[in-house]
């Protein structure tokens, strides 16, 4: 961590995106994280994610709860929307949010503790419920604020870096995800922001609950030998399925892949996603076989990464709930108040 | 691209652009750091190892390290570290406890400098304390030479220069005033060990056009008339002044003439502006002292009535390429114009002359008439004999003479030792690490935003009534701690370790520039594209370094480093340090000597 702010100076040839900020306009405040968090990195690739898509800060808000991932939401997008909720509550609280106004791009930020323990119900209905969002876990398998107890995720069988073995079963978030009916499913490495970017703006771009596992190395209490969320076992064991290229709906599509390799994901958006295939027979369309698929690599003691699983056509909770199109403050007292005859017509439809 | 060796002296030396800059290679920030702690005396003293002339390069140097500075790729404008230099002249106590002292014994060794300006001196600097016999010739009375006969007091006061010459004399050399040579043959004669000239390049150009002769009496050359000015021969001059030329010394000229009672002061130049050979600050201050500058003029005729000077005809021209691709003046075809004026000052360039050196003392002019000298040991083909100074290679300026002038003692030194003059000692470079705590460095690397600061100048009125009072006043010691802040610190290098580093990307995102990237190696071309904001600069280095688990490297674009220190704090395993680099020149003494 550093007790000085990051310079004001930028390069001076540094690009601008199409609204003409550099991704510096999208940063926040200087982390006070650990030295070499992973979370800091998904910062950086949360920030070049939204940079990249030119979106204006202001019509972001980002939603988080307690704990070393929940505090991020401060290192980025400092002129966006931010909510810090009650720990475990993120969910529900971005669930409220988005009903009340529909317009914003919600992100939630999240923990290995905030989602699979305290707020594990929470981030179970969230996901049912479909709620237009992307929900990212900063995954480290750690309570790194309380110095470095197993969190649900930590595998059984890793080590403490005291030594103690884990003997309960891990919550695999992505399986859970999957399970619950989320429609747009992938799993990343916050040490490898070529894949992660890219998961990110297509996550953003999804128009459903996109949720996304990161797995983010506690440097200060999981990092060591035995720990299988360290730095060096992801890299030794990371299954990439696929690579992405996000394609913005602006873009003309660059036909130059070999033919087999790569298939081409509408988004409803408009947006496409170039999936150049790793794992030459993943269907990124079935959730069964998706979760066949991580299933049977988890056995083999390997971390499954890359786009898992996403619905083409999804659907979110104002199309369940059939919600009127507007956010709800800009409904003025004529749309609120219809009148005597309207009334009429509800009672009647009710006798 | 190949892996960087940092251990070659010069891989960090380039990153401290402004030392590199430096001809006598000055360590710029380490004197501003100095600065900025209130230590002037220290300040004072490594510019004086270095430059020998603080106080007076403080105010009168070219300053080849402020467009080189790092600062003014950041930002709009670079560190005042000429002015800066100033600073540590104008609020350092006594310093003569902390200068070298006369050589206790003599060493039997005769030194003849020929000439008393910057470039004899720094020969007699280093090898006086060594225990050679220096004897200084000059034709003016006092030491200083071009500093105290050719730049007006109004930037210059002797005090400095007298003060200055005199810790160089102090240490035991011979000065001898008012004596030119006339003759080397005779010198060579006279059986000193070595000799070096240093004679500057002391005739002005003139400007032989029409009405030359006849108006002579109002037409001076420039810097024989700024020497006179200087000693006090000239205190007067016409009200309406015309200064030919775009140099420094037509800046000197237009500037003395304001005060000298010229009213309506113009400098008139063949080129336009922006070509002018005069520094930008030079052209401003002149602008500033209500001196209009006239471009694209060539001066024609000199107008004259009854053998009195009444004006000078211009014709007038455009630059156009040529097929070449080479800048042509040619006349635009528009009808002369004529300026009336009462004096003219030509400042059109000066040069060498060497008619007391007779061409039978074995040393071989070229074909421009200038003596063969070696750019490295300073020799000409007289193995005795030394060249430094504007008298090496032709007009330069204070700076480059002090860099000639080391050059040359070490040469002297070693020759007179009895070594090869040609084997050159490496520089005294040392690394260490500014680290003292898990973010705290032994250096200030909080970057300041500050603009730079303007030197507070002496009200206009009161500066153009006397031509010896001095119109910048000097930053005070809150403006020079605000400019020292703005220096980016950029001897405390990067340093990166690969085998320590988990790639934990911290690094790459705490970068407020962006300048460091992990990725397989590639060709440099390669490698200069895969930044956020390409490396373009190919001036400056890209540091590459490897041993990484990944088998990538790491990729730094030194071009616009902050040297905040960033990197290093972020960094969890220590792969990344800040590490001072000082490197020191070795200039005439122990050091210089061969081992064997």
């Amino acid at each position: 961590m550093t007790y000085l702010a990051k310079p004001k100076f930028h390069h001076p040839a540094l690009p601008k995106n199409a609204l003409g900020f550099t991704h510096r306009d999208y940063e926040g405040s200087v982390s006070t994280l650990c030295a070499g968090c992973g979370h800091d990195s998904i910062t950086a690739a949360v920030i070049e994610a939204c940079y990249e898509l030119s979106l204006p800060p202001h019509r972001i808000a980002k939603l988080s709860g307690i704990g070393c991932s929940s505090k991020t939401p401060t290192y980025f997008l400092g002129n966006s929307h931010g909510f810090n909720t009650v720990h475990g509550r993120m969910p529900s609280v971005l669930t409220g949010a988005n009903l009340a106004n529909r317009d914003l791009i919600y992100l939630g930020v999240s923990g290995d503790g905030d989602s699979a323990s305290i707020g594990f119900g929470q981030f179970a209905h969230a996901i049912r419920r479909g709620v237009n969002m992307v929900y990212i876990v900063e995954n480290n398998g750690v309570y790194g604020l309380t110095k470095g107890q197993f969190s649900a995720t930590a595998d059984r069988g890793s080590k403490s870096k005291r030594g103690l073995t884990n003997n309960d079963s891990s919550i695999d978030l992505v399986a859970v995800a999957m399970q619950l009916g989320a429609t747009f499913v992938a799993r990343s490495f916050s040490g490898d922001k070529g894949q992660l970017v890219p998961l990110i703006k297509a996550a953003i771009e999804h128009e459903g609950a996109a949720f996304l596992d990161v797995l983010s190395p506690c440097v200060a209490f999981n990092n060591h030998a035995g720990s299988t969320k360290s730095f060096d076992y992801v890299r030794e064991h990371n299954d990439a399925v696929n690579r992405l290229d996000f394609i913005s709906p602006r873009d003309a599509i660059k036909v130059d892949y070999e033919p087999g390799t790569t298939q081409i994901v509408e988004q409803h958006d408009g947006s496409r996603l170039a999936l150049h295939k790793l794992a030459p027979d993943y269907d990124v369309h079935s959730r069964i076989a998706a979760m066949n698929y991580l299933m049977e690599r988890q056995a083999a003691g390997e971390v499954v990464t890359g786009l898992l699983y996403v619905e083409p056509d999804p659907e979110d909770l104002h199309k369940h709930l059939n919600t009127v199109k507007a956010p709800l403050n800009t409904l003025e007292a004529k749309e609120l108040s219809p009148g005597s005859a309207a009334l009429e017509k509800i009672n009647a439809s009710l006798r | 691209m190949k892996l960087t060796d940092i251990a070659a002296p010069d891989y960090f030396h380039k990153v401290v652009d402004c030392q590199w800059a430096c001809p006598a290679h000055t360590p710029v920030p380490e004197y501003i750091r100095l600065i900025s702690e209130g230590r002037y005396d220290d300040a004072y003293m490594i510019n004086w190892k270095s430059n020998v002339f603080p106080g007076i390069l403080g105010r009168t140097c070219d300053r080849p390290c402020e467009p080189a500075c790092r600062r003014g790729r950041v930002e709009k404008d670079p560190v005042a570290i000429c002015r800066l230099k100033r600073v540590t002249a104008d609020y350092k106590n006594d310093v003569t406890g902390l200068m070298p002292k006369p050589a206790a014994t003599k060493n039997g060794k005769r030194v003849a400098l020929v000439g008393g300006g910057p470039a004899s001196l720094a020969v007699a600097r280093d090898l006086a304390p060594l225990g050679y016999l220096c004897t200084v010739f000059d034709q003016d009375p006092k030491a200083g030479g071009m500093m105290r006969s050719q730049i007006p007091k109004f930037r210059l006061p002797d005090a400095v220069i007298d003060e200055e010459c005199g810790y160089i004399l102090n240490l035991g050399i011979e000065f001898i005033g008012g004596k030119r040579i006339d003759s080397l043959k005779a010198l060579l004669a006279e059986n000193y060990d070595a000799i070096f000239v240093g004679s500057g390049a002391p005739r002005g150009r003139d400007l032989d056009i029409p009405g030359r002769a006849e108006a002579a009496k109002n037409i001076h050359i420039g810097i024989d008339w700024l020497s006179s000015v200087s000693f006090g021969h000239v205190t007067k001059i016409g009200r309406r002044v015309i200064v030919l030329g775009g140099g420094n010394t037509a800046m000197d000229c237009c500037r003395s003439s304001r005060r000298l009672g010229g009213e309506d002061v113009k400098v008139v130049v063949r080129s336009g502006f922006e070509e002018m050979k005069a520094s930008p600050w030079e052209k401003e201050d002149a602008i500033h002292e209500d001196i209009p500058i006239h471009n694209f003029l060539v001066p024609k005729e000199f107008t004259h009535d009854n053998g009195k000077l009444t004006g000078v005809v211009f014709e007038k021209v455009k630059a156009e390429k040529d097929a070449k691709g080479r800048r042509n003046l040619v006349p635009t075809g528009e009808p002369d114009q004529h300026f009336p004026c009462d004096d003219v000052l030509v400042a059109v360039g000066q040069e060498n002359s060497f008619p007391w050196i007779e061409r039978d003392v074995g040393i071989e002019f070229d074909k421009w008439d200038m003596p063969v000298v070696d750019p490295t040991t300073m020799a000409s083909t007289n193995p005795k004999v030394f060249f430094g100074g504007d008298s090496a290679f032709g007009p330069k300026n204070i700076i480059w003479a002090v860099a000639h002038g080391h050059d040359a003692a070490l040469s002297i030194h070693k020759m007179l030792s009895g070594e090869n003059i040609t084997e050159r000692p490496l520089p005294q470079v040392s690394v260490s690490s500014q680290k003292m705590g898990i973010h705290e460095w032994s250096y200030d690397n909080d970057i300041s935003l500050d603009k730079r600061f303007r030197v507070p100048l002496r009200d206009k009125v009161v500066a153009l009534k006397d031509i010896r009072a001095e119109v910048e006043l000097g930053f005070d010691p809150k403006l020079a701690l605000a400019e020292a802040q703005r220096c980016l610190n950029c001897d405390v290098q990067t340093v990166f370790t690969g085998s320590l580093c988990i790639e934990c990307d911290a690094c790459v995102d705490i970068c407020p520039m962006d300048c460091i990237i992990f990725t397989p190696n590639a060709e440099e071309a390669d490698l200069r594209q895969q930044f956020k904001a390409p490396a373009v600069n190919l001036t400056q280095d890209l540091y590459v370094a490897n041993d990484l688990k990944t088998g990538r490297v790491m990729v730094k674009d030194e071009d616009v480093c902050l040297h905040c220190g960033l990197c290093a704090e972020r960094c969890p395993t220590g792969a990344w340090d800040m590490q001072k680099f000082l490197i020191d020149m070795t200039h005439a003494g122990e050091g210089c000597r061969s081992k064997a």
